[in-house]
């Protein structure tokens, strides 16, 4: 934790010397003028759409297995949407004027659309981490001896109305159906709408209608990633062997490799059918990517984010805790890798010569302060995480008594 | 510029609209600087002003209050455009040699930060063995803008004289525009723009796109101040070679200072054409094909050398 507020703490000094100096200290310039704070910002939205994922779709599939995992994946929902809109905040020139937004915003631009759903998709989650807690809450307030004052006061207040009687748990369960039913069309529409920030522009591998389906494919498959890391270092961390058992690894295991096969499909989709044709506006930046200056990068982002944790997981023996563990530190970072080169190798082939301006203009690396900013972001998300798995109960309490009892009847 | 023939220009008296102080005033300077300090006493020196009833009156000139400059139409009237125009630029590639003028001209005239050209010229050479021309670029200002239709509150906006403007008091700094334009003509101000303090206290104009400010998106604005005057923009006047033809498709005449077309004649005598043109964005920037070359390509490569090292 001590670590993660000394990174979250230099973030903020890069911040205020961005507030001060302005933009200019970063290495963004007029044509790459989206770096690696908008792939964050599409990563953090990719991450947060896992919340859907396992408590929404599991939930309505009448996945049960799932139910301990619920609890992570919308603790890491509520971060990294937290973060997604911080961090778009960081990349505006202005933030002073964020209220514009609301004074004058126009319904034709993508990005209200996204102000819309982001917000929306943020109060689904926080209700969708709140409701199940109820239950768990009035356990913990049992505990009044063990739980420190100043923590009893806060679940008082946010749980103490909580009497467990059969006709709250009627109301509360009805909630939590109508959120998980609302929650997957949000989930859909903020990363489609994401996705339409690049694809509703002119630019070479920006300008395709597979964007959508594309985003959403990465986003189940970091989501899915991040959990699974999730999983492995809480269940070391408080010793949780008995309730996410090997079973859970596997099965996420096998979840994990369907995510990486589609989105691999939608991978070849993206690359495949621009790469037959190499239309000239798209040539340089196809070229660029599989044998150019990204081309490291690039095959390192699918091969580490899509085959090698698909060859892991395809045997038995791969999807063993650890192993599991490991695939998914290997999605997650390539994940990250990924973002940025959809977002940056465009800008850096426009239609017309990048001819008529100073040299720095024409490449782009990220200055200190970006990566600053950047770990700052992912460390404050991680720091969210860890604060909200010690003030409330990693695995839902309440869910997994009921789910025993059933399985014993 | 002359520091103190604009700033005398642009004095204003309160209650009063233009002054017609020529007569008893020998020294005008000092009776408005005398004037700009606070609780100021009779000087009994009087100079005499037209009111805005058109009545001669008198007033001490120790009670005139310089007044800073003051953008020459509301920020309403700069959104709304000149009624009943539609400018078009013609840009004439085989007249280009890659001089510069119209881009050092633009660049003083807006007071941009050296890097920051909003007039680009690029060599062109569309296939290999096509000959190579120079070709300026400026904003398209497009019938159908791209940059308009992704901004998220209205900080760009189209005319109706055609002319794509920027309210910088309002621009979000969200880049959104400049990924969406295919023709690059947008720049932004990663810094604080590097301007004498006289004008950056300036309120912002839409038509003049000064001053320009830290954290917004700047780009050409057709000259709108000066359009609005009936003058040329500043990169057509400066054009020695006269490649730039600026004009009113309405009037269906466009000119670059010493001659003067039928733009629909132009336009079909020397096959105009604009870019993009598959993109559907309607560009008011229309450009002639390079033949007949006034120059050969390489007269410009010296100059792209020393301004783009």
């Amino acid at each position: 934790m001590g670590v993660l507020t000394a990174i979250c703490l230099v973030g903020l000094y890069a911040y205020y010397r961005q507030l001060r100096y302005g933009l200019i200290v970063t290495s963004m310039r007029d044509y790459v003028s989206w770096g690696i704070y908008i792939s964050n910002f599409v990563f953090f939205v990719a991450i947060s759409l896992v919340g859907s994922l396992i408590t929404a779709v599991f939930r309505l599939a009448g996945v049960k297995w799932g139910s301990p995992l619920t609890r992570i994946a919308e603790i890491i929902a509520v971060a990294a949407i937290i973060f997604a809109s911080l961090i778009i905040i960081v990349d505006m020139g202005s933030p002073e004027r964020f209220y514009n937004l609301f004074i004058y915003g126009r319904i034709q631009s993508p990005i209200i659309w996204d102000v819309i759903v982001i917000t929306t998709y943020f109060f689904i989650s926080i209700l969708l981490l709140y409701y199940p807690l109820l239950p768990d809450i009035q356990i913990l307030l049992r505990f009044k001896e063990s739980t420190g004052k100043r923590l009893y006061r806060f679940y008082s207040f946010i749980g103490s109305f909580w009497k467990g009687t059969a006709e709250q748990f009627e109301l509360s369960e009805k909630a939590i159906n109508i959120l998980c039913i609302a929650i997957i069309p949000v989930a859909f529409t903020i990363h489609t709408v994401t996705s339409w920030l690049f694809a509703t522009t002119y630019r070479p591998g920006w300008d395709s209608t597979n964007f959508g389906a594309y985003f959403i494919a990465g986003a189940f498959l970091v989501g899915a990633g991040a959990v699974v890391v999730a999983m492995y270092i809480f269940r070391r961390a408080y010793h949780l062997e008995k309730y996410i058992t090997e079973n859970h690894f596997e099965k996420m295991g096998r979840i994990l490799v369907l995510l990486s096969l589609l989105y691999l499909y939608f991978n070849m989709n993206e690359f495949l059918t621009p790469f037959f044709k190499m239309k000239e506006s798209e040539a340089a930046y196809l070229n660029g990517l599989f044998s150019g200056n990204f081309a490291p990068l690039f095959w390192f982002a699918i091969l580490t984010g899509m085959i090698v944790p698909t060859l892991i997981l395809l045997f038995k023996k791969g999807r063993k805790p650890l192993p599991v563990f490991i695939a998914g530190v290997m999605v997650v970072v390539g994940a990250w890798f990924k973002r940025y080169l959809i977002v940056t190798p465009t800008l850096l082939h426009p239609f017309l010569p990048m001819h008529d301006v100073p040299a720095s203009y024409r490449h782009y690396f990220p200055s200190w302060e970006e990566w600053a900013i950047t770990l700052g972001s992912l460390a404050g998300a991680m720091l969210i995480i860890t604060v909200l798995a010690r003030i409330f109960p990693i695995i839902p309490i309440q869910e997994t008594i009921t789910e025993q009892h059933e399985t014993a009847e | 510029m002359n520091q103190e023939n604009n700033s005398r220009r642009d004095f204003l008296l309160t209650g009063i609209a233009a002054a017609t102080f020529a007569v008893g005033c020998n020294s005008k300077k000092d009776a408005f600087e005398a004037g700009a300090e606070a609780g100021a006493v009779a000087s009994g020196r009087k100079v005499k002003l037209l009111s805005v009833d058109g009545e001669v009156i008198e007033v001490d000139e120790a009670f005139l209050k310089p007044v800073p400059h003051l953008p020459p139409v509301s920020n309403t009237e700069a959104r709304i455009g000149i009624p009943g125009k539609k400018f078009v630029m013609v840009i004439d590639l085989s007249r280009c040699k890659n001089l510069k003028h119209c881009q050092s001209a633009c660049n003083h005239a807006h007071e941009l930060n050296p890097g920051e050209n909003w007039i680009k010229v690029d060599p062109m050479q569309n296939a290999d063995h096509t000959a190579p021309y120079w070709e300026p670029t400026t904003c398209m200002h497009c019938d159908e803008p791209p940059c308009v239709k992704v901004c998220p509150v209205d900080a760009t906006f189209k005319r109706e004289d055609g002319i794509v403007l920027i309210d910088s008091d309002r621009c979000i700094g969200c880049r959104f525009c400049m990924a969406a334009c295919p023709y690059s003509a947008r720049v932004f101000n990663w810094g604080e723009p590097d301007l004498p303090a006289e004008v950056a206290a300036q309120p912002y104009s839409a038509e003049t796109s000064i001053p320009q400010k830290k954290g917004t998106v700047g780009k050409c604005d057709f000259c709108a101040d000066m359009t609005r005057e009936g003058m040329l923009p500043h990169c057509v006047s400066a054009c020695p070679n006269g490649v730039f033809a600026f004009g009113d498709i309405n009037e269906d005449s466009v000119t670059n200072g010493a001659e003067t077309f039928r733009f629909s004649d132009l336009i079909r005598d020397k096959a105009g054409y604009r870019l993009m043109e598959d993109l559907g964005t309607k560009p008011s920037v229309y450009y002639l094909p390079p033949v007949s070359r006034n120059f050969p390509f390489e007269s410009g490569l010296e100059n792209d050398k020393t301004q783009n090292s």
